[in-house]
C-alpha cells in the first residue's frame, strides 16, 4: 500500500502549522505553489489567510485550473476559513472576481463572526470526533450561511454550522493546526486514505 | 504568559486572548501588507492581491518630507478604507499614545502598529499591549528590542528598517540581528540564559522560550526601505515571514503593477525565474535616499527603545 501525500497550498497563510499537524500524524507533508507539485500529492490542505491574495494568485500562476482537474478527479481536501470560502458553492460580502469552486455544498459570507476584536475561540463539539469538545480558534471567520443537502453538518456552534464534511472533504470554519489537538488533522488523513484506498502513514 | 487577560475554557467565547491575537497575524504569513493613503489606493491594494492595508494620511517618505509632528491618521479616513475593503485594516499610533489606540481599537482597525514612523508620545514606555482586545504590530532593530515589546504584548514583530527611504539596507541589517539572535541563544546551555536576558535587556521567560523553540513566539515581517520584487524576496529569503511595504508601491511609476509583483515576489520569493518575470516592464522604483549620509536627527529606526 503505498502512503498519502499530502500538499499544502503554500500561497499564503499558515501554511507551516498545517505541515507540523499533518507531520504530527505521522504523514508526508509538502508545500504546494505549482501545477508541479500539485500533480505530486494525493490530498490538499488549504489553509487560513486572504482568500482574496489567494484567489489572484491561483489566477495568475496558472494553478486554477489543474486544482479544479484535481478536485474534479476527486482529490481529497481539509480547507480552514480562508480555504473553506475558496471551496465553497457560494461566497457572501466577497470580491466580485473571487474564486469559489464549489466543492462543498455551503454558502459563506466572509469575515461573517466580525472584525478582528470580534474575533475568538470556544469549545466546541465535532461528531465524528465523539464528545470530547475540540478548542475551536475563529479568527476573522467566515460564517457558514448555510449548508445544502449535499453538505454534512459536523459541528456547529450558536446557530450556524462551523464545520461540514462533503465525501472525502472537510471544511472548517476554525483553525485546527492553531493547537496541538491533532484529532481533525487525524480524522482528514483517515477518510483521505480510505476514499484513495492508501495507507494515510 | 502570565500577563494576558483571563483565558476562559468552555463553550462561551472568548475574545481579545494571545492565540486570536498572535493568530491573525499567522493569517498573514507569506503575504504584503500595503501603505494607502485613501480608500481608492486601498482598493487597488486588495485587487493586487494584498493581506492587509496599513490605513495612513501620509506615506513614510512624505512623513520624512513634510517634518513636524506625525500623528494618528484622520479619524474619518481610517473609517472611509475600512468600508472600501474586504482584507484586514491596520493603523498606526505613535509610541506610548495608549490612547490614540484606544481610539483605533474603537474604531474597529484589525491591528495596531506602535510606529517609530509616527512622532512618540513617550520616549521612555511603549503601550501596555496586554490592556487591549485589537492585536498590536511593532518595530524591532534587534532581537532585545522585539522581546521587549513582545513582553509588553506585541503579538507581531516587523523590522524597522529605515522607513521612507527606499533603501532595504536597515531592514536587512535588522533581520540579520533578529535572525542571528534568535540562533545565539538557540546555541546556549542552559545557565548561560540569563546573562543573555541581562545583555539584551529581554524577559527571561522569552530567552527560555527561545532557547526551547529556536524561533520567534510570534511572526516577524520586514518593514523599512523594501521598494522592489527583488527587495521583498531578498527579505524572505533572510527569513522574514512577510512585507510591509509602504512608499515602495504608491511613489512608484506604477503602483497597480508594483504591488502584484511585490506581491508574487514574495509568494515565490525562492524562485528567481519568477521575480524576473515579475519585475519586467514595471517603470520606475520609488526614489531612494542614501540612509548612511542621513543626520541622526533623521533616522526614524532609533525612536523607542
Amino acid at each position: 500500500m503505498t502512503i498519502l501525500r499530502v500538499g499544502v497550498l503554500a500561497l499564503q497563510g499558515d501554511v507551516q502549522e498545517h505541515l507540523l499537524a499533518v507531520r504530527g500524524c505521522g504523514a508526508e507533508a509538502s508545500t504546494v505553489r505549482t501545477p508541479d507539485e500539485l500533480e505530486r500529492v494525493d490530498a490538499l490542505i488549504l489553509p487560513g489567510g486572504e482568500s482574496t491574495t489567494m484567489s489572484r494568485l491561483l489566477q495568475v500562476f496558472d494553478l486554477e485550473m489543474p486544482l479544479r482537474d484535481r478536485l474534479a478527479g476527486g482529490m481529497p481536501t481539509l480547507s480552514t476559513c480562508a480555504g473553506l470560502i475558496l471551496l465553497s458553492r457560494e461566497v457572501l460580502d466577497g470580491r466580485p472576481d473571487q474564486i469559489a469552486l464549489g466543492i462543498l455544498d455551503v454558502s459563506v459570507r466572509r469575515n461573517g463572526y466580525g472584525r478582528q476584536v470580534e474575533s475568538f475561540e470556544a469549545d466546541i463539539a465535532i461528531a465524528p470526533l465523539g464528545v470530547a469538545p475540540f478548542r475551536a480558534v475563529f479568527i476573522r471567520a467566515p460564517l457558514i450561511e448555510e449548508a445544502g443537502p449535499d453538505a454534512e453538518v459536523i459541528a456547529s456552534f450558536g446557530d450556524n454550522p462551523v464545520a461540514v464534511a462533503q465525501g472525502p472533504h472537510i471544511g472548517l470554519c476554525f483553525h485546527p493546526e492553531m493547537t496541538d489537538d491533532l484529532r481533525v488533522h487525524q480524522l482528514f488523513l483517515e477518510r483521505a486514505a480510505a476514499a484513495l484506498e492508501v495507507s494515510a502513514a | 504568559m502570565t500577563s494576558d487577560k483571563t483565558s476562559s475554557n468552555g463553550h462561551e467565547p472568548h475574545t481579545g486572548g494571545v492565540r486570536v491575537k498572535r493568530g491573525l497575524a499567522e493569517m498573514l504569513k507569506g503575504g504584503v501588507i500595503m501603505d494607502v493613503v485613501t480608500p481608492e489606493q486601498a482598493k487597488i491594494a486588495e485587487d493586487a492581491g494584498a493581506v492587509a492595508v496599513m490605513a495612513l494620511e501620509r506615506v513614510p517618505s512624505d512623513i520624512r518630507r513634510d517634518g513636524g509632528v506625525a500623528r494618528m491618521s484622520d479619524v474619518g479616513l481610517i473609517k472611509e478604507i475600512i468600508a472600501a475593503v474586504t482584507i484586514p485594516v491596520m493603523a498606526k499610533a505613535r509610541i506610548g499614545h495608549f490612547v490614540e489606540a484606544q481610539v483605533l481599537q474603537s474604531l474597529g482597525v484589525d491591528y495596531i502598529d506602535e510606529s517609530e514612523v509616527l512622532t512618540p508620545a513617550d520616549e521612555e514606555h511603549h503601550i501596555d499591549k496586554w490592556q487591549f482586545d485589537v492585536p498590536f504590530v511593532c518595530g524591532a532593530r534587534d532581537l532585545g528590542e522585539a522581546l521587549r515589546r513582545i513582553g509588553e504584548g506585541a503579538a507581531m514583530i516587523r523590522t524597522k528598517g529605515e522607513a521612507g527611504t527606499g533603501n532595504v539596507v536597515e531592514a536587512v541589517r535588522h533581520m540579520r540581528a533578529v535572525q542571528g539572535g534568535i540562533r545565539r541563544i538557540a546555541s546556549m546551555r542552559p545557565e548561560e540564559l540569563m546573562a543573555e536576558a541581562k545583555h539584551l535587556g529581554a524577559p527571561f521567560d522569552l530567552v527560555q522560550e527561545i532557547h526551547r523553540t529556536g524561533k520567534l513566539p510570534v511572526v516577524n515581517f520586514s518593514a523599512g526601505g523594501i521598494a522592489t520584487p527583488a527587495d521583498a524576496a531578498l527579505m524572505m529569503q533572510l527569513g522574514c515571514e512577510g512585507n510591509f511595504v509602504g512608499s515602495g508601491i504608491f511613489k512608484s511609476t506604477d503602483p497597480e503593477a508594483y504591488a502584484k509583483a511585490i506581491v508574487a515576489a514574495t509568494t515565490y520569493f525562492d524562485k528567481p525565474e519568477v521575480i524576473a518575470e515579475v519585475s519586467a516592464g514595471l517603470g520606475k522604483a520609488m526614489p531612494g535616499l542614501d540612509v548612511a549620509s542621513m543626520l541622526a536627527g533623521e533616522l526614524l529606526a532609533t525612536r523607542g527603545w
